[in-house]
Parts: C-alpha cells; structure tokens; sequence
C-alpha cells in the first residue's frame, strides 16, 4: 500500500503538470482573464462606469468573477477521468496500491491549486481598487476566499460528473445541467412559497452563500456549506470509481 | 502464487467469467488461449487488480484478493492490450509516475529507471513524448511500467499486440529475460508464440477453463494424433520408398508429401503419428541413406488442439440445447 499523502501528491503533482503542458490550461486561463479584465474596464474604468463606493466596485468584481471562475471549474475537471479512460491511462491507477479516493482527491487538488492560481491573477483588478479607493485587505481575502471556495465546490461536480462517462462532451453537460441547477436554487427560492424558498436559498450555489463573501463578509456557515458541497461530490466520484470495479 | 477457487464475474445478467479454479506456482510463465470473447481479459483484468470478481475466492502470493486488494495490486504488474500511456508525458517522467504511484522512494526508483530502461532499449527515446512514440516503443513503454516496481507477478495482456514479426521477437526474447523472476501470465492469439514462452496453457471457452497443461500434455489427451514434417534432400517422385518405410513404423498412421516449397527446401514429408516417434523416423531415414535437413514437430499442433477444444465444446453446447 502507498501511503495516503505519497499517493495524492504523486497524482497532483501529475495533474498540475498536465495543466501547465496542455493548450487546455493554457486556453481557460487566456479566457478567465480575458473576461474578468474586460467585465471589470466596462464595471470600474470605463466610460459607462460613473460614480460608485469602491466596496461596491470590488463586490462586483467578485460576483462577476465567481461565475467566470465556476465556468473555469467545469471545463478544467470534466475531462479529468474522461480523458483517462479514453487513453487507458486509467488502468495504471486503478490496478497501482492506491484507494479510490487518494485519486480522487489527488486530481482534485491539482485541479484546485491550478484554479487558485487563476483566481490570484485577476489580484491586480483588486489591487487597483485597493490603490485608489478605500476598501480593506480583509474584504479583497474574503472575496478570494469566497472564490476558491465555490470554485472547489464546483471542480468536485465536475469531477463527480467525469467519473460518471467516458466521453467528455457527455461529462461537460452532465457537470454543466449539475453546476446549472444549483446555480439556479437561488432566484428559484424567490418564486417558491416557503419552506421550499428556504431550501433552495440553502442548496444554491450562489447567492446566499456567496453574497456575504463578496461584500467582505465572512460567515462560518457559508465556508461549511461550501466544504460540505466539495466533501459531498467527491464522496459520490470515489463512490462511482468504486463501483465501476464490479462493473 | 496464484491459488483462484470459482471466480466467476457477471455483468449485469451476462456470465463473462467462471466458474474458473486453478492453481499457479511462483515463478511459471502460463499462457491463456481463447477466442474473443472467452473471458481471457476479464480474468487477467481480476487477477490485475482492475475489477472484483463477483464470486469466488482469489489468492495472490497467500493474500486474499477480495479482504486485502491493495495489498494484492502492491504484487502486481500489469500490462494491458493498449499500453496505459499518457500521451503528454515523456517516456522518463512516465515511468518515474508509475514508480512513484506505486510507492517507490525516489532514491530507489532513480537505479530502477536506469535498469528498466536498459532492459526495455528505451534508452533512444527516454526524453520524448510518449505519443511520438512508434507502436513498438508504445508496447515497450506500457511493459516498462509493468516491471519498473519489480512485481512478484505480472499480468501481460495481448503483449505482442499489434507488434510486427521483429518486433514479436524482441518481446519474446524480453519475456526469457524476465522467466524465473517473476511469475509470468500471459494472453494471446499467436499460438506459436504462446507454446514457445509458456510453461503451461489454459484454453478458455465461454468464460471457462476447458483444458489446461502443458502443450505436450494438452497434446496427449486432445489430440489423437501428432504431426510431424520431414525435409529430404530429394525430388517429391523419388520419395516414394521413403513414404513406405515410415509406413513400416508402428506409430505412424498416414505419412503424405506436401510439394509446396516454403522453406527452400523442397518437398515435406508430414508424418501424422499416435505417438512422439521423432527419433525412430530419424533413425529409419539416415539408416536408408536418405539426406535429412529438417524433422520438426508441426507448429500446427497447438492450433489443432486449440480448434480441437473449442468445436468439441461448442458441439456439445450445440447438443445440450437441441436436447433441452
């Protein structure tokens, strides 16, 4: 047997690396970039920008960052074990000294640390606010906290979602329709009566849970929700790696 | 090694495997022999560690595979009918992954990369990517991965895959490198090739083992008769005394010529016998003058036993039918 942090740095080791030498990692960081740097020039410097708090200019900035990094989360994870199995690579895994879940979470957290440095390179847009306005260090950490947070909830769905298919494309929408709905759950506990309002208010990923962090908030309860989200998918791909062994 | 009682696997309601029992010694090479589909893979994908069997009880080097699998894959290499390659890796970082997944300290694994590598002849393509890979190097990879944590057995799938004929050879001569070290499972279609590296066979049918042993004792209870080719330095009409005399001899039951001429060496006598009499046709021949150049035991042997099995169990699932 490997010991358990060998194994799951051996494969997070592997997984970063695969990032970094694929036009794939390559493309999604241009992307996210790209988008979140255009989103904030139209939010914050551009003509159209007009007078507003700086608080409020750095609240925007993560709620229109949350959801470029969710996208990002999708189309980093749901290749993870589609691409395994159509190369094969995947028997090298599942017949080495390892559990399922120190593979699960060894391609989690290569996954993980590639999209937490994509978040930290959008910091200059913060820095600029921060430079110029008057928010507080504390605010711009909550908001990245609140970032990684959704994004690891969001690369377990899609993990969960890779470990379900063999075809990525089949993978991109089952993690897509996933991640979707429960993006959904927020404006949906509007137009619900009670208690189905305040269950979907609790299941959403965003909205209640993310609105405190990206005004600087930090609430225990939404760093558990967040963790509990992460924990609960990953649990289901070990689960379903589990199973295929009997298939 | 191996000692496996009624492992059987279903998927879903179909029975691919089993009930199968057998027993393997440390340090055999056995070759497993069937058609597509005779559950071939699936067995060596259990005995791998890739899948659980459904039903059953399997021990690795006296571990129970189903209570301790980790334990069991710790002892196991595998390589599977494509190699598990990860196309944007170099042969090097690789081989030093499939090391370190298996547990290997860094120090250790740093001697064993440069072994492996030698023993393989990957050494020309260390530093490229696995992808720009030839088939043949591909196949030398995914074996490389097999053998880099120096497993007690190892599980080849089909190596010789979609390898050309010099190709074949290199793997087979690597195979008789690697005999004795480890306890070797092997499957494949090439029946030469499986008769010439393994020690014992299992055929398979329908997802059981319906004979197993050595080729010459498969031989003895299969097949009702040996083949034999004979070369004479001579015309195909002017054999026709040396037809008669082994004619003469107890065991052999037709002798006919074959006038193709595959080796360049004229014409063959293909002596059908009941029993090995390869030393007293010899002996007959030289005693009469004639020029011998080759007397060989019919490759064709190992496929007649293999076709032999798989009809007659087909005929009696055909007659078991028909009957119910």
């Amino acid at each position: 047997m490997v010991r358990s942090g060998h194994a799951v740095k051996v494969i997070l080791q592997r997984e970063l690396a695969a990032y970094l030498k694929s036009p794939r990692g390559y493309v999604v960081a241009a992307a996210l970039l790209l988008l979140a740097g255009v989103l904030f020039y139209a939010e914050a410097l551009g003509p159209s920008a007009g007078e507003r708090l700086s608080a409020d200019v750095l609240a925007r900035f993560f709620y229109n960052t949350s959801g470029l990094i969710a996208v990002a989360a999708v189309a980093l994870s749901v290749r993870l074990f589609t691409d395994e199995r159509q190369t094969g690579s995947m028997v090298l895994l599942v017949t080495a000294p390892v559990h399922e879940h120190q593979i699960v979470l060894g391609k989690f957290f290569g996954a993980a640390v590639f999209l937490t440095v994509l978040a930290l390179a959008t910091l200059y847009m913060p820095l600029l606010i921060l430079v110029n306005g008057r928010v507080s260090w504390g605010h711009v950490a909550v908001g990245y906290l609140g970032l990684v947070l959704l994004g690891s909830a969001v690369l377990a769905i899609g993990i969960f979602a890779s470990a379900l298919t063999r075809n990525t494309l089949s993978a991109a929408v089952a993690g897509g329709v996933l991640v979707g709905t429960m993006f959904l759950f927020w404006p949906l506990s509007f137009v619900v009566d009670p208690p189905l309002s305040r269950v979907f208010a609790g299941l959403g990923l965003h909205g209640r849970h993310f609105n405190d962090f990206q005004t600087g908030v930090l609430h225990l309860r939404d760093v558990v929700y967040y963790l509990s989200v992460t924990y609960f998918f990953l649990l289901l791909a070990t689960k379903t790696l589990q199973t295929r062994r009997w298939q | 090694m191996i000692r496996a009682f009624g492992v059987q696997k279903w998927f879903g309601g179909k029975r691919a495997l089993g009930p199968v029992s057998f027993e393997i010694a440390r340090g055999e090479t056995v070759g497993f022999l069937g058609l597509n589909g005779a559950g071939k893979t699936t067995l060596l994908r259990i005995l791998a560690g890739e899948l659980r069997p459904s039903g059953g009880t399997l021990e690795v080097g006296g571990t129970d595979a189903m209570r301790e699998p980790l334990a069991v894959r710790k002892l196991v290499g595998f390589l599977p009918e494509f190699p598990p390659l990860y196309p944007d890796m170099t042969v090097r970082d690789y081989l030093r992954f499939a090391g370190m997944v298996r547990g290997m300290d860094g120090a250790t694994l740093q001697g064993r990369l440069e072994e492996v590598e030698a023993l393989v002849g990957l050494g020309p393509v260390r530093e490229e990517l696995t992808r720009t890979l030839s088939q043949g190097f591909r196949q030398r990879v995914g074996f490389a991965q097999a053998i880099i944590h120096e497993p007690e057995l190892l599980v080849l799938d089909e190596p010789a895959h979609d390898l050309d004929p010099a190709q074949i050879v290199e793997m087979r001569s690597l195979l008789h490198t690697l005999e004795g070290r480890h306890t070797i499972l092997l499957s494949s279609h090439n029946l030469p090739e499986i008769s010439e590296t393994c020690d014992r066979l299992f055929v398979l049918d329908a997802g059981e083992v319906i004979a197993s042993g050595s080729e010459t004792e498969l031989a003895s209870h299969w097949l009702d008769t040996q083949q034999v080719e004979v070369a004479l330095r001579a015309a195909a009409n002017d054999l026709a005394p040396a037809v008669q005399r082994l004619r003469s001899i107890e065991a052999v039951r037709n002798v006919t010529v074959d006038e193709r001429d595959g080796n360049g060496e004229g014409p063959v006598l293909v002596v059908e016998c009941s029993d090995d009499c390869r030393a007293e046709i010899c002996r007959l021949l030289v005693e009469d003058g004639w020029d011998m150049l080759r007397l060989v035991r019919s490759r064709r042997k190992l496929e007649s036993i293999f076709l032999g099995l798989v009809h007659g169990t087909e005929r009696t699932r055909r007659q078991s039918h028909s009957a119910a």
